[in-house]
């Protein structure tokens, strides 16, 4: 058993290309799945680039993903860990059983079954949108005309909480999630969306309400500041994920015509489309990240307990061992099984809402406006490799 | 091939039921899984071991 392999790591953020993880953590794929890392405040972990291990990772028990233990793998990480760690409900970063009671609460709220039930939904909300841009003319920022509001709405519907508060919101969220917010910054964020949720937790006790926080409220089993908890976590995850897949898939699909034509024109393809587009673009742009509680014999390397391990979801998700032709967009290939919702016990929450919303917009988009087009050079596009979650600041296209 | 699977490990993510929906559904309380056919037809089997393949969290297991 080993206990380092040469040479220390550093995570990093920049991209060289809109599309593709940073070269740095693909050349160290390359070398070895598995690598020792020094941390921003000088903690030295390890980092995962290989799929295999990844997997293992998030499926291991012996893996904690709460706050208090983890270091940041770059400076900025830290500020938000630290600030999210204390809110009760916020259940991404509890272990079970504690993680267990409040995801059981919410699952059969995101089953394949309910999810297909919202799909007429989506559908109508999508093309409210569509006539909106066709009204208005192009050129439109796609963000903002379609890539936001569907998932914006679709979860507002679904959480109970008013599209008209969107503006608020999606502004705190964005500082939330942006690399250079300082630690106020995100602190002010953080507690201005608990206070306008734990008004809203309120006023549903005193006028019952028949949606997702209405029913939790209405169950008495949450507190309220549990409650507010888990409206932050699922109205952020719940909007800004599916919005930068929608906007960066579209931009890849731009700059790959084939594929374009194959998601357009045949119903067959969306499916595995929606896959492969969330392996090909892995939004998640740090970790996921988690920590040793004992000593791990991880295939013949030794993580010790208290040591952090940062996975490149975007690089394991490019693994040709799993993936054979990983660096290409391929929407005819099965891509099942990537990692950007996760895997293990954590494994995305509201991954059946995403691909309902992915398997109807993207189709739906490009079904209305067949000669859709950058209305800028690719490389004036803005790429969000300031933001935890990547994407594109702006998508100006016109038909 | 008998399909065996733990509602006590099981966290509802539904790549089971998204995968075989012949074979697998969800509570519609607690939305962990219902096998609706655990001895599947032969022809159900390779989709079946992609499913439990899939399963983030070790719930499902294949007796032969």
């Amino acid at each position: 058993m080993t206990e380092a392999t040469p040479g220390l790591m550093t995570y990093t953020t920049a991209r060289e290309r809109p599309f593709d993880p940073p070269d740095a953590l693909t050349r160290a794929r390359e070398e070895t799945p598995i690598h020792r890392m020094i941390y921003a405040d000088g903690h030295e972990g390890w980092l995962i680039t290989g799929y295999a291990l990844a997997r293992a990772v998030l499926a291991h028990p012996g893996f904690s993903t709460r706050p208090e233990f983890l270091h940041p793998p770059i400076q900025q990480r830290l500020i938000n860990l630290q600030e999210i760690r204390m809110q009760p409900g916020f259940f991404l970063r509890m272990d079970p059983p504690e993680h267990t009671r409040f995801r059981r609460l919410l699952t059969g709220q995101f089953t394949v079954r309910r999810m297909k039930q919202l799909e007429p939904r989506i559908a109508q909300i999508t093309q409210d949108r569509l006539d909106a841009m066709e009204r208005e003319g192009g050129p439109v920022d796609l963000v903002q005309a379609f890539a936001l509001p569907i998932p914006s709405l679709v979860i507002c519907e679904l959480l109970g909480v008013p599209y008209e508060d969107r503006d608020r919101f999606h502004r705190d969220s964005a500082v939330m999630l942006s690399l250079h917010s300082t630690p106020e910054q995100i602190r002010t964020a953080i507690d201005d969306l608990l206070d306008y949720l734990r008004a809203l937790v309120k006023h549903k006790h005193a006028e019952p309400s028949d949606d997702l926080l209405g029913g939790l409220v209405a169950g008495g089993e949450l507190n309220d500041e549990e409650l507010a908890g888990v409206g932050l976590l699922l109205l952020v995850a719940g909007h800004e994920t599916t919005a930068n897949m929608l906007a960066l898939g579209t931009f890849a699909l731009l700059t790959n015509p084939k594929q374009l034509a194959a998601v357009r024109d045949d119903p067959d393809v969306v499916e595995g489309a929606v896959e492969e587009l969330l392996r090909y673009l892995t939004i998640i742009h740090i970790g996921p990240m988690r920590t040793a509680l004992e000593d791990i014999d991880l295939d013949g390397h030794l993580i010790k307990a208290k040591e952090v391990v940062t996975i490149a979801a975007a690089v394991a998700n490019r693994d040709p061992e799993r993936f054979g032709e990983s660096e290409t967009l391929d929407v005819s290939r099965s891509a099942h099984g990537h990692l950007t919702f996760g895997h293990g016990v954590h494994q995305c929450l509201g991954q059946q809402l995403a691909r309902a919303e992915m398997r109807i917009a993207y189709p739906a988009l490009l079904r209305r406006f067949p000669e859709l087009r950058l209305a800028v050079p690719a490389e004036e596009v803005p790429m969000r490799s300031d933001m935890s979650i990547y994407g594109v600041h702006r998508l100006p296209v016109t038909w | 091939m008998k399909i065996k699977a733990d509602t006590g490990v099981c966290v509802g993510a539904g790549m089971c039921a998204l995968t075989v929906p012949e074979v697998f559904d969800q509570s519609e309380d607690d939305g962990t899984v219902v096998v609706l056919e655990p001895d599947p037809p032969a022809s159900r089997e390779a989709a079946v071991r992609r499913a439990v393949k899939l399963c983030p969290s070790g719930a499902l297991s294949i007796e032969e």
